[in-house]
């Protein structure tokens, strides 16, 4: 009995690092991408935050990753950005759009107040048309609740 | 069973060169509705369409006339195989008694001619219960154009045993839904109510959403992307020649794009700096107004069928829900109170409900209330039910339905019609999976 427990125990250990390591699949990582191309920037910095259900505020783990952004974005100044807002499907097609818009704004503006000139990070919202990952759960849809900076 | 039919007057009717043809017997009008779509219970009437006879697509006309009432929910079409009487004279009474004994309440007869290379069909309902024509008419068109004859046909015989007028000769503009969903492909399609005669209106190289008729049904407006990362706008497109034109070229994007009733107009919503809001712009001169300002998500804007009045939703309360304000802005109130958040207003065009979708305790619904908020019933729900759009007699709704997604790969999406009490629900033919039905006014004659 005592053992299953201990076994129940790890498991569910195992169980909260996967998702814990899910959540963060977009922390650094050291890998051996050429600094400063797109995959390095994917890679290593993480060109993606996460918002709560029908929020638009940035969470404190999507500061840390728009801050690691915008340090990289100074760096290669040669980039210009797209930030893309996306949503879960659990919500209409035009109020979504509308959301996602909302979204890439709130880190187009925090890139912003890290001293990204304006003019380099436009917007664009995809409301709920283009799901990453497809799901239809919890899971699914935290990671769908997104802005992405896509780099030009 | 309240299935008989009563007696009436054929009535002149100019369709396509439609005249009324004599009946048999001229008795009095008796008024009185056979059936009743707003009674909490009714059964279906059961009607016989015999083939239509003098041409093979009088066949086919029949066959079309059949599904189109077996599909409204409110009559039961008997099969051919049960027919008794057999080689009917289309301009004779029939064999009342052989009618009743398969437990017809209605006939349907007709007949089709070749006239100067245009067709010619005439039908007459009889009344079995009273041995009676109940109305009859006669229509000519193009050859080619025989579903449409068959759906106007279809048209006559529900009003004359609803007393509402029909919704058969009309279109669905939907997105067609293709590929896997990370790289959906979406794009404008029009059907024939009943799923025939598909034609795709956009090449699908970008993601095309939201289609709605003008009232006329020569153009419709709907929101797409643009090539390269650019923003989403509104675009008006002719159905006939494809001919399209952006409607307005703002810097953030627009969507929810919506015609006034009388199609001098476009609402729809204008984003800027993460803030979306609702505008009209007049078509004749594409002067643009601002209806709606302030930080919230304003969305989704419908006009009343007077066009005096504007259903949308906004989270300004915190979370998403339904308002009301005058056409030209302002006098703003909230009309959605229950739990969960409201979508989609849709006005009906009879003017006395609005349709919305409904998201509460983890699920959809579509539900349709008063225009002052009162009286709110739900007719579906489901997983992710959304998107109503009202058939003209607003008798009747259309909306879409979205499976859950699984192992990676996308739930189906399906167009739905359901009757306004939720009585009947049906899934509704695509060639593809589809979604974001616009209903269309019943096609001009």
């Amino acid at each position: 009995m005592r053992m299953i427990k201990a076994l129940a125990a790890i498991a569910a250990m195992i169980f909260i690092a996967a998702c814990s390591d899910d959540q963060q699949a977009a922390a650094p990582a050291t890998t051996s991408v050429t600094p400063g191309s797109v995959a390095d920037f994917r890679q290593n910095v993480g060109d993606r935050v996460f918002f709560d259900t029908d929020q638009s505020t940035i969470r404190e783990d999507g500061r840390q990753t728009l801050n690691r952004q915008a340090e990289w974005l100074k760096k290669y100044g040669n980039y210009q950005i797209t930030v893309e807002g996306h949503c879960d499907e659990r919500g209409t097609r035009e109020y979504n759009l509308a959301l996602g818009e909302r979204r890439a704004n709130a880190a187009r503006q925090y890139l912003v107040a890290q001293g990204i000139p304006a003019a380099r990070v436009k917007t664009i919202s995809f409301g709920k048309e283009r799901p990453d990952p497809v799901g239809s759960d919890e899971a699914a849809w935290a990671r769908n609740r997104r802005a992405v900076s896509a780099l030009q | 069973m309240n299935t008989r039919f009563d007696m009436m007057l054929p009535r002149r009717q100019t369709i396509l060169g439609g005249v009324a043809l004599a009946a048999g017997a001229a008795a009095p009008a008796h008024a009185q509705l056979t059936i009743d779509m707003t009674r909490p219970s009714f059964e279906p009437v059961p009607i016989a369409i015999v083939d239509f006879k003098g041409d093979k697509v009088g066949a086919d006309i029949a066959g079309v006339i059949r599904n189109d009432l077996q599909n409204s929910g409110l009559f039961r079409s008997i099969a051919p195989s049960a027919f008794i009487q057999q080689n009917m004279d289309p301009n004779a009474p029939p064999r009342f008694p052989d009618w009743r004994s398969v437990g017809a309440a209605g006939v349907v007869v007709g007949q089709v001619t070749q006239s100067g290379g245009n067709i010619k069909v005439d039908f007459r309902l009889w009344d079995v219960v009273v041995g009676q024509q109940a109305t009859g008419l006669s229509f000519t068109s193009q050859p080619d154009k025989w579903r449409r004859l068959a759906h106007i046909i279809a048209d006559a015989i529900y009003k004359r045993v609803t007393g509402e007028e029909g919704y058969f000769d009309t279109r669905i503009a939907y997105v067609a839904e293709t590929g896997p969903l990370g790289n959906r492909v979406k794009r404008i399609a029009i059907m024939d109510q009943d799923g025939f005669n598909t034609r795709y209106i956009t090449d699908g190289k970008t993601i095309a959403l939201t289609p709605r008729f003008s009232p006329t049904l020569q153009e419709i407006v709907y929101m797409a992307y643009g090539e390269s990362n650019a923003p989403p706008r509104v675009y008006l497109q002719n159905v006939e020649s494809s001919r399209r034109e952006l409607l307005g070229n703002f810097p953030g994007m627009s969507f929810a794009p919506r015609f006034s009733p009388d199609g001098t107009k476009v609402v729809m919503s204008i984003s800027a700096d993460g803030n979306t809001d609702i505008y009209e712009m007049d078509l004749r001169g594409r002067a643009l107004r601002r209806l709606t300002s302030g930080p919230a998500i304003d969305t989704s804007p419908s006009f009343s069928s007077d066009g005096t009045q504007i259903v949308f939703n906004s989270d300004r309360g915190g979370t998403q829900q339904l308002y009301v304000m005058s056409a030209s802005g302002g006098g703003e109130r909230r009309i959605s109170f229950g739990e969960g958040r409201y979508a989609t207003p849709v006005w009906s065009p009879r003017g006395d409900f609005i349709a919305f979708t409904k998201i509460s305790a983890g699920s959809f619904g579509i539900g349709v209330m008063r225009a002052d908020g009162s009286g709110e019933r739900m007719l579906a729900s489901g997983f992710l039910v959304e998107g109503p759009t009202w058939a003209p007699n607003g008798r009747v709704l259309a909306f879409f339905r979205q499976q859950p997604n699984s192992g990676g790969r996308a739930g189906s999406v399906t167009l739905h019609q359901i009757d306004i009490t939720g009585r009947f629900e049906r899934q509704m033919a695509t060639q593809t999976d589809a979604s974001d039905p616009a209903w269309s006014p019943l096609i001009p004659q």
